[in-house]
């Protein structure tokens, strides 16, 4: 576990010193906010006020920018000496790896609040009492997990850190085809079932609906239940690419 | 270290292919406590498959090995514990200064945040990083950035240390300071493994050194055994027209290497010292008109491969 700690305060050590990729990860997302609300925003019809609207698909969107980073520093790892020299102290991949998803989680927390402030200088109000702000962090909590253990498993097929970087671009574009930014029923009809049946839409609604105030309803389970999914194969995906690595 | 425990390093019958390639054949050696020892070969030998194998990173096909008193396959964790791996590329974060390396190293490896510190700053001062301590690893010089990985496989004591091939891609300088030291580890009883395909790397730090080719040793001794049986540095000469060469011949006897009395040349086993040099010169040409050019050759890689193997190493070379 101490190892785990280790390992992500390097991890983090090495984000904060690749100003370039931390620039993508944190500010892109609070850039395309402002994008989004003040250049889009009057032309996008939600049924209220579009920063309101906005807001959580924007803090989905964090996690997909934040995944590039994070399978970038695993490829680096496993393409660099350093592996090895891991290996031979008997740290695990399993640590190692866990080490880069908290360093991920953890940027996400920063770009995730910075995201939040500026969208209550645009005028976000959000309506949720404490229990539902703690179910709010959880869910996404959850999300940003699983997304991170995908993202170290891009890392890990990649050949190369740059292919690292171009194989997250699904999980960029994903909010696109969603909820996050516009109404689904706006959508044309072929694309209709995939927005609402990926796992960006439940995700964002209950995202939407835990900081709104209103009723959650199923999307929590289905938003759920895509995360934990995410997460056993892209865990497994993870240990077979490194341990196929070692030989 | 005279003591009759286990060797550090024993290996017999290690195998390992690749795609139905072997690389390994069999690969059988023992290495001793407290020594230094080289395999030596050149690229594509089997090396560094050889050092994986025993620093548990790669499993073998077939063979077994024993690394500071553990088995390479049921006492993984153990032996880790055990051993240091420096591989061939340096494996350091270029974007942590060399003490922030050495602090995360000794924090892996179980110490305190305190003793790692302090551990750290030990190794720097020891390894001529000091004042580079506070700097990123990627603005180090090749040099230095070899002497930080290095010290990155001490941070904590091992029992074996498994160097693979240290001195690559170093400039002469670093490449002694480097050697200096690996010297001075083995004086603190550390039993270094070390793969090279260098010679006079392999004959100034090593005890023992062993030849691998085609994945299996060919030769094992000391550097003079080796040099003495395997690799002479030799007396190259061309005599003038008017000298009786076939006389010549049969008076060298056992030290002729080689001969072409079309050419009028011929080689000679020396030990490369000028006393042997001038003696040989004065038998062969008393009034010394006789020789029209000589030259001295030190033995190589590929000599000891020639003479070994009955092939090179792969680079294209005009033996005489």
């Amino acid at each position: 576990m101490s190892d785990v700690l280790v390992l992500s305060a390097r991890c983090l050590r090495l984000s904060r010193r690749q100003i370039d990729a931390l620039t993508t990860a944190v500010l892109l997302p609070v850039m395309l906010m402002v994008v989004f609300v003040e250049l889009f925003g009057g032309a996008i019809q939600t049924g209220g006020k579009y920063v309101t609207y906005v807001v959580p698909g924007v803090i989905v969107l964090c996690a997909g920018f934040g995944s590039a980073l994070t399978a970038v520093s695993v490829c680096q790892d496993a393409t660099g000496g350093i592996v090895e020299r891991f290996r031979a102290m008997d740290v695990h991949g399993a640590t190692l790896l866990s080490g880069h998803v908290v360093a991920s989680i953890l940027r996400n927390a920063v770009s995730t609040t910075l995201v939040i402030a500026v969208a209550l200088a645009l005028g976000f109000r959000p309506d949720a009492d404490p229990p539902r702000w703690i179910a709010a962090v959880g869910i996404l909590l959850a999300f940003v997990a699983a997304v991170s253990w995908l993202a170290a498993a891009i890392g890990l097929l990649a050949r190369s850190p740059e292919a690292a970087n171009g194989s997250t671009f699904l999980i960029m574009f994903l909010p696109y085809a969603s909820s996050a930014f516009v109404p689904v029923h706006t959508m044309p009809h072929w694309l209709q079932g995939f927005a609402r049946h990926q796992p960006i839409t439940p995700l964002t609604e209950t995202l939407r609906s835990l900081l709104l105030g209103t009723p959650v309803g199923s999307d929590a389970w289905i938003g759920l239940a895509w995360c934990a999914g995410i997460l056993a194969v892209s865990v497994a995906a993870a240990g077979a690419l490194f341990a196929r690595r070692s030989t | 270290m005279e003591t009759v425990s286990e060797p550090a390093v024993l290996a017999s019958g290690l195998r390992k292919s690749y795609g139905g390639v072997p690389v390994l054949d069999g690969l059988t050696l023992e290495v001793a406590g407290g020594s230094v020892f080289a395999l030596l070969g050149p690229n594509g030998a089997g090396k560094t498959t050889a050092v994986r194998i025993l620093a548990t990173l790669l499993d073998a096909d077939g063979g077994d090995a024993r690394v500071a008193g553990c088995d390479i396959r049921r006492e993984r964790s153990t032996l880790r514990k055990r051993i240091s791996l420096t591989g061939q590329y340096v494996a350091v974060d270029d974007l942590q200064t060399g003490a922030e390396n050495l602090r995360m190293i000794g924090r892996l490896a179980g110490l305190s945040v305190g003793a790692s510190r302090r551990r750290a700053d030990e190794l720097l001062e020891r390894f001529g990083l000091a004042e580079a301590a506070a700097r990123r690893a990627g603005t180090y010089s090749g040099g230095m950035r070899r002497r930080l990985d290095l010290a990155a496989s001490l941070v904590t004591q091992p029992d074996v240390l498994f160097l693979d091939e240290p001195s690559t891609g170093l400039d002469p300088t670093s490449r002694l300071q480097l050697w200096d030291a690996v010297a001075e580890l083995v004086g603190a009883g550390v039993t270094v493994f070390l793969t090279t395909q260098y010679l006079d790397e392999a004959d100034r730090l090593a005890d023992r050194i062993a030849v691998l080719d085609g994945g299996r040793i060919v030769a094992e001794g000391t550097a003079d055994d080796l040099k003495r049986r395997v690799a002479e540095d030799r007396l190259e000469l061309r005599l003038h027209s008017d000298v009786p060469f076939s006389e010549l011949l049969v008076c060298l006897d056992g030290r002729l290497l080689h001969a072409d009395p079309t050419e009028r040349t011929l080689a000679v086993r020396t030990d490369g010292g000028a006393r042997d040099v001038r003696a040989l010169l004065d038998m062969l040409d008393p009034d010394g008109t006789g020789v029209a050019e000589f030259a001295l050759q030190k033995a190589t890689l590929d000599d000891v491969f020639l003479t070994l193997t009955g092939h090179t190493t792969g680079k294209e070379t005009a033996h005489v």
